[in-house]
């Protein structure tokens, strides 16, 4: 009989995500960087370019959904130990890799609503989806990764500041927006820009968008599952090992 | 691990065997071992600084000892933490309720990570709102309470898991009378019920009233460990008379009275500490009769569990 079942810890993974979702996706930054930035990096960088709906869609879906899933992931457990809830956290019969699977639940849930924005004024525009069974699937995949790498953005440093962290998360989140085909397709790119672009999980995505609304894709729809799967993997097992090792250097 | 591995060890709800934590250079806690027996009222005293949090942090799974075993209730708290955290809850000294949620969510979401289900944590819940007259303000963010209101919301998430063991780190501090009083009663029908009590305080009196034994660590060392009353009898150089003249007396002066190792001025009486009180009495009513001085009041006092501490933490001090 092992210690728990791993069943008992979801259910109490999801009690984390519901306690997430209630506190701190109604703050304001998690509006402003998940919706409002995306928009107005938009606007900053396709307004007055002549190019296809599709591209553009292609663009505003990527960032909305890239944004919006690691919006607030890197700053709760910051948030929580200075507020020294986590400490109480810990003290309950919650392992470690429930507790962040709970912060990547609510950020995934947020991030995949949040991206039927872009959706739907999309549609509204005529972009025309020849695939939507690939592009839900990518979403919510994408939308996954992307919580599970805003987890892992937060491990470390172990700090309890959480404008900290969200430095550091930036540092990491705008450099990949410019390399993963968002403003630039990957067809168009260089093939030193292709190597780089390859190192990106936003790429990925991208690519899965234009194959689910041009019909073209740089690698094929395959390649594009099995990498977002690999990528959310590695940063769900990397998130947990360095969490585990960190957190209660966070309890002052 | 496995359940088939366990040695439940039932009489002991909580055992240390030299426990140890550092940070760097900075020993927090230094080889400590003591047991903690079912259903005790177990007191942990010492100054800022000497060890109590951090050894609460580690019997409560929240960080890792650098060596040494604890257990709770037969489980391993680093092998069987999960199992252990189940059948414990915490009191800080500061509140963590969340204070954007309710004092109702709160509970539920205490409720839910233990695994409670749904009607008996409602159930408990509003039993125990009741209980700490909380229940007008249940649907109210935990932001707008007062810090007695979050005290008593900490304690009722605490209980509502129904805890085999439950640690109190500094539960009535900053407290109103009104409300360290109630914290006490529960902390009592709580112990009544059969259950552990862990409890970290400052409060000497605290400490006096509510435990059965108290261990005394300073340095990350347990000083002493017995109960309130042994602690005090075996202070027997800290045993003092306590006496007031009519008019002002020296202090130096009684300080000469044979017997007498320390004298000290308090308001308007001078306590004299001795291991003979009975003699130094004799001694004061000669003195008085020698000086024509009349005695106000004179009194024996046995030490307090205040001085047997001050005591005990100067002389590792030294």
């Amino acid at each position: 009989m092992r210690e728990y079942a791993c069943s008992d810890q979801l259910k109490r993974a999801l009690t984390i995500a519901k306690k997430n979702l209630r506190i701190y996706y109604r703050r304001g930054p998690v509006v402003i960087f998940g919706l409002i930035m995306p928009f107005f990096l938009f606007l900053a960088f396709f307004v007055g370019r002549n190019m296809p709906i599709e591209r553009l869609f292609t663009g505003l879906l990527g960032m909305t959904i890239f944004f919006s899933s690691m919006s607030i992931g890197p700053a709760i457990v910051p948030f929580e130990a200075r507020s020294r809830t986590l400490e109480r956290l810990l003290s309950t019969p919650v392992s470690v890799w429930s507790l962040l699977i709970g912060d990547v639940i609510a950020s995934f849930l947020y991030g995949f609503l949040i991206s039927f924005v872009p959706m739907t004024i999309g549609l509204i525009l005529g972009v025309n989806i020849t695939n939507g069974l690939v592009l839900c699937l990518g979403m919510a995949l994408a939308a996954f990764c992307f919580s599970s790498f805003s987890v892992l953005l937060s491990a470390y440093p172990p700090t309890d500041v959480p404008s900290t962290v969200m430095m550091i998360s930036n540092l990491v989140k705008f450099p990949l927006v410019f390399i993963s085909g968002v403003f630039i397709p990957i067809l168009e790119m260089q093939d030193w820009g292709r190597i780089v672009a390859s190192f990106s999980p936003l790429t990925y995505f991208t690519d899965l968008v234009n194959y689910s609304t041009q019909g073209i894709g740089y690698f094929s729809v395959f390649v594009d599952f099995v990498v977002l799967i690999g990528f959310t993997v590695l940063f769900l097992v990397f998130a947990i090992k360095i969490h585990e090792k960190t957190l209660a250097k966070r309890l002052v | 691990m496995t359940i088939e591995n366990i040695v439940v060890n039932m009489e002991n709800a909580v055992e240390i065997k030299d426990l140890s934590k550092h940070y760097g250079e900075v020993i927090a806690v230094n080889h400590i071992s003591f047991e903690v027996g079912k259903g005790e009222i177990f007191g942990f005293l010492g100054p800022n600084g000497a060890g109590k949090t951090t050894t609460i942090r580690i019997l409560t799974g929240v960080i890792k000892p650098n060596g040494g075993t604890a257990n709770i209730m037969g489980y391993d708290i680093l092998k069987q933490s999960l199992r252990a955290k189940q059948i414990i809850s915490v009191v800080p000294e500061t509140s963590n309720a969340y204070l954007d949620l309710t004092a109702w969510q709160n509970l539920m979401l205490i409720g839910e990570l233990y695994g409670i289900p749904k009607k008996e944590r409602r159930d408990r819940a509003e039993t125990l709102l009741r209980m700490f007259e909380l229940h007008e303000r249940q649907n109210q963010l935990v932001r707008g309470f007062s810090k007695g209101m979050k005290q008593k919301l900490i304690l009722c998430m605490a209980l509502l898991t129904e805890p085999q063991v439950l640690f109190l780190d500094e539960p009535t501090a900053g407290l109103d009378v009104e409300s360290a009083r109630l914290m006490r009663d529960i902390i009592r029908r709580f112990n009544g019920d059969g259950a552990t009590v862990f409890l970290s305080t400052h409060n000497m009196e605290e400490a006096n009233q509510l435990c059965d034994r108290i261990a005394i660590i300073n340095h990350g060392r347990i000083a002493a460990i017995d109960t309130p009353e042994n602690l005090r009898m075996k202070s027997s150089s800290l045993k003092s008379v306590e006496v007031s003249f009519n008019t002002p007396v020296s202090v130096d002066e009684l300080c000469k009275i044979s017997l007498v190792a320390q004298a000290k001025k308090m308001g308007d009486k001078i306590r004299l500490y001795t291991d003979e009180p009975h003699n130094v009495i004799e001694s004061l009513l000669d003195y008085a009769r020698s000086k024509r001085l009349v005695i106000i009041s004179l009194n024996t006092l046995a030490p307090t569990l205040e001085d047997v501490f001050v005591k005990l933490i100067k002389a590792q001090g030294d």
